[in-house]
């Protein structure tokens, strides 16, 4: 027998409990499911056949995040997000392929394998343009390169970093003019969106920026489920952005949700939704 | 309440306070992380690591 228990624990994988994982918490203990919180700190274990553990995934550093969902799929539990998604999601190189080879719109994206050769990409590209890190979240490290002479200067930075890893760099065309705009999905539905207000280019949440609530436009939610489903995801935050002329991009796929501003500002019990999915997918796959 | 492990200062917690929640310290603003229940304990919290978010 494979899956999880019917009615059994619900692992709540993190190890920092922030509100999103308590109002999870709390909306699963409201629905009577027994809701466990496992600290990824404390993991540590070889393949096995027995564990038939329902987990969510919530750890908040990529590299745990993934190898955590490797090892207890490793052991035969349910991990949602799942080890694949984490992997995809959490690396922005694997997105923008996944969300390309699904024939959705994604900004022009070049991988160099060298700063050097970065420095070509963006020639190609044209300017102004954006340099980011692999991996990485909350708008860190990504740079909106104005000119030839900055993106040189920002790219010796980057080779100066010591991780290997960091030396492979994204090179995306910039896209403005338009609204940046989040929409969360769960269990393959667009929940809602919001868009994002700053007062810089980089108009992530954890940046200061502020989530507006937006109507949800059919096209909106048709390509945020379209983008998560690309990378396996079910639940996730999906960004999408807008040119000046209204065309819209599919940017990210964030694995890990962070929705209390989405939440505040839609009135969408995120949280609820969530633990819903999760109960569902204790009777679905047992 | 408990103090702060950094500064002494008093820290009020939510009741219960969840294992592995961030709290701020209201004196020092330092982020601590309950470490214990039962009795409560606070430590500081980790740093922000580089591959950190969603």
């Amino acid at each position: 027998m494979s899956g999880p228990v019917p009615g059994g624990p619900v692992v709540v994988l993190a190890s920092r409990v922030r509100a999103e994982e308590k109002r999870i918490i709390a909306a699963l203990r409201a629905r009577g499911a027994d809701c466990v919180h496992v600290d990824t700190r404390t993991l540590a274990g070889a393949p096995a056949a027995s564990d038939r553990s329902l987990v969510l995934n919530r750890e908040i550093g990529q590299a745990r995040a993934a190898y955590a969902g490797s090892l207890l799929e490793a052991r035969g539990a349910v991990v949602v997000n799942s080890a694949a998604a984490t992997e995809v999601c959490g690396d922005k190189w694997r997105t923008a392929l996944a969300l390309g080879q699904a024939g959705l719109p994604v900004p022009r994206t070049h991988l160099a394998l060298t700063p050097e050769a970065a420095l070509a990409a963006l020639d190609e590209l044209g300017y102004p343009a954006v340099v980011k890190p692999l991996v990485g979240s909350w708008g860190r490290l990504v740079t909106r390169v104005a000119d030839r002479a900055m993106a040189a200067a920002v790219l010796e930075h980057v080779a100066a970093l010591p991780s290997p890893r960091a030396h492979i760099v994204l090179a995306q065309e910039l896209v403005a003019g338009g609204r940046s705009v989040r929409v969360v999905v769960v269990g393959g539905e667009a929940l809602g969106a919001t868009w994002h207000r700053s007062e810089q280019w980089r108009a992530n949440v954890a940046r200061g920026a502020s989530a507006r609530a937006l109507a949800l436009r059919p096209d909106h939610a048709k390509l945020a489920a379209r983008a998560a489903d690309a990378t396996g995801a079910e639940i996730a935050g999906v960004d999408l952005i807008e040119d000046a002329a209204g065309r819209t991009r599919v940017l990210e796929v964030n694995h890990g949700v962070e929705f209390t501003g989405f939440q505040d500002a839609t009135g969408i019990d995120v949280a609820a939704r969530i633990a819903d999915h999760l109960i569902a997918r204790t009777v679905r796959d047992a | 309440m408990i103090s702060c492990p950094e500064c002494e200062g008093a820290v009020v917690l939510a009741e219960p306070p969840h294992l592995n929640e961030i709290v701020a310290c209201p004196e020092c603003a330092g982020e601590l992380e309950v470490v214990g229940v039962d009795p409560v304990a606070l430590a500081p919290a980790p740093e922000v690591e580089e591959d950190w978010g969603e």
